[in-house]
């Protein structure tokens, strides 16, 4: 379910290192939190962004949601795709309906986040919260 | 929702109930200084019949057999009992904004009505279920420009309502909103030549009213066009909304925010007025505001709903698009009754009505020795005229003559104390016309 080479955060983010870039979006547990995505606001091309705080919304028919950054840098690219049809993330999550390209501060960085396994079982542990 | 006192033996299970003993010891942590000790400064209780005595002597205070050429913001216009009729109604009269919105789908269907309507008057895709008043409508539209540009600067017109402008600034202040106001020309339009490239390429918007302050009608297609050149929007406000049945709708405006009181709701000290806010589609999530829209039940029969309320307060808190809900439901309720009964072309007519009688004013003032207009641009129902003297004189000999003079425009323009805007509606007959200005001919003939 969750790709073993993504990084992935206690608030639903995931994060793919290709060199000085991260690929972010959000996983496929959050999507399924959120239900029917109608909406994603995110910030323009050349905006800074740190670990840990908020950067855009995804908004579905229940609410809003804040998306924290799983990486610091510099966002490169908005994922055109989801201006259009956002529902693209309860489709398919983890690869083309990604959110933001960023040129990484550290490529480091994301290597102190949970991989795919801690992920696994931190998504299990939430679900049987509920 | 019924209002019930406590009584002492309420309070003080009340207080039992969270282990204080007295109010005092709830209050313990307010610091000594800051607790009021004395009674609070007010008059006595009264009786119900001397309230009613009371507020009958104030209703007396009314100019009661007045004719009037005030307007600036607020206008006289003929309107039915019957949409006072139906806003008394219980089911209306007692409803605020829904917020388990569904259940009330009485309430909802008026909202979708008022905003559908507001979008044929304004030119405009989407309108809200409708705000406070004209200018926080129009301080609203203009935070919707800022969060849509991402820019912090807006150009707004001097010949913008001079307090709508304050509304505007004491919003700004605290919210790094910077705000430059612009001139205007001998036409009374906002001064196109002080719209530097430069400027224009760092503002959020350009903010203009039209017909304006000065009753002058801007030229909003070119100032649409010099405001996208450069990425900004264009803000148009309306305190006239009568105009509308005959002045183009302002269709190349970003965002129409408008006051609604000139559609059906008495002229009244304080208001409450109706507000309006409309927009292009594509800026919908930037709208503050409920928004009603249509859809279909399980069934497939037609219903309504509250649409796109995750932007809202009581759903994102903080983070909400405005704080600013709450709107005047049961005023746009009475503008959605007023509209429905006059229709399309009862609105023309009312607008023709004021434009003629306007032009009927200024054409009998211009005849006056020393009175002429004070702007050349095209005008609705108001107009500005510049006297040989001051127009406070004036307007108090006028009062003598049971008239309610032209607003002096000395207060917020310093350099026009001579000049004042005149405003005919359809309210106003020939012969009250007639009386104005044979009456303003009569004072500027008295020697000093």
């Amino acid at each position: 379910m969750y790709p073993a080479d993504y990084r992935y955060t206690k608030q639903h983010e995931w994060v793919k290192v290709d060199g000085e870039v991260g690929i972010v979006g959000i996983t496929h547990y959050a999507q399924q939190e959120l239900g029917d995505v109608v909406f994603v606001d995110m910030p323009k091309p050349g905006t800074k962004i740190k670990l840990g705080t908020s950067f855009g919304t995804v908004e579905s028919v229940k609410a809003v949601s804040e998306i924290f950054s799983p990486v610091s840098g510099e966002i490169l690219e908005t994922n055109g795709l989801l201006s259009d049809a956002p529902e693209k993330i309860n489709a398919d999550p983890h690869v083309t309906a990604w959110l933001i390209k960023v040129k990484l501060d550290d490529p480091k960085e994301a290597a102190s986040l949970m991989d795919a396994v801690a992920y696994q079982s931190y998504v299990e542990a939430a679900a049987k919260d509920h | 929702m019924r209002y019930l006192p406590k009584s002492p033996a309420e309070r003080q299970e009340m207080l039992a109930a969270i282990g204080a003993k007295s109010i005092d010891e709830l209050f313990k942590s307010i610091p000594e200084k800051f607790r009021l000790r004395d009674p609070l400064a007010l008059p006595g209780p009264l009786s119900e019949s001397e309230i009613i005595q009371y507020f009958k002597a104030r209703a007396d205070e009314n100019a009661r057999g007045y004719t009037s050429f005030l307007g600036a913001g607020v206008y006289s216009h003929l309107r039915s009992v019957v949409a006072d009729a139906i806003i008394q109604r219980g089911e209306f009269l007692t409803s605020y904004t829904p917020y388990q919105a569904e259940f009330a789908q009485g309430t909802l269907t008026a909202i979708f009505e008022f905003q559908t309507l507001m979008c044929q008057l304004t030119g405009q895709e989407v309108a809200n279920a409708s705000m406070y008043d004209g200018s926080t409508a129009l301080t609203e539209a203009v935070l919707m420009a800022e969060r849509l540009t991402d820019r912090d600067y807006v150009l707004v017109a001097r010949s913008v309502h001079p307090e709508y402008r304050q509304v505007l600034h004491t919003y700004a202040k605290n919210l790094g909103l910077k705000v430059e106001e612009i001139g205007f020309t001998p036409s009374g339009q906002i001064d196109r030549a002080a719209l530097t490239p430069e400027k224009l390429s760092r503002a959020a918007a350009i903010v203009v009213q039209s017909p304006n302050f000065f009753g002058v009608l801007e030229d909003l297609p070119a100032l649409a066009q010099a405001a996208h050149a450069s990425g900004a929007l264009l803000v148009d406000t309306i305190t006239e909304a009568v105009s509308l049945g005959i002045v183009r709708p302002p269709a190349e405006a970003d965002i129409v925010a408008m006051e609604g009181q000139a559609l059906g709701i008495p002229p009244s000290y304080g208001g409450p007025y109706v507000g309006v806010i409309a927009t292009r589609e594509k800026f919908v999530r930037q709208m503050p505001g409920r928004l009603a829209g249509e859809t279909k039940d399980a069934e497939g029969n037609r219903g309504f709903v509250l649409t796109l309320a995750t932007r809202e307060q009581h759903i994102r808190r903080e983070k909400a698009t405005s704080n600013i809900c709450t709107n005047e439901a049961l005023y746009a309720l009475a503008a959605t009754i007023h509209l429905c009964l006059i229709g399309k072309e009862g609105i023309r007519e009312q607008a023709l009505q004021n434009l003629a009688k306007a032009r009927f004013a200024q054409t009998e003032l211009e005849k006056i020795p020393g009175v002429r207009r004070t702007f050349s641009g095209r005008t609705f129902n108001e107009f500005t005229v510049e006297f040989p003297r001051s127009v406070k004189l004036i307007n108090h000999e006028l009062l003598k003559e049971k008239i309610v003079g032209p607003y002096s425009l000395g207060m917020y323009y310093p350099q026009l104390t001579k000049n004042a805007v005149v405003c005919v509606t359809e309210t106003t007959s020939r012969a009250e016309i007639e009386r104005f200005a044979a009456a303003v001919r009569k004072i500027l003939e008295k020697p000093l």
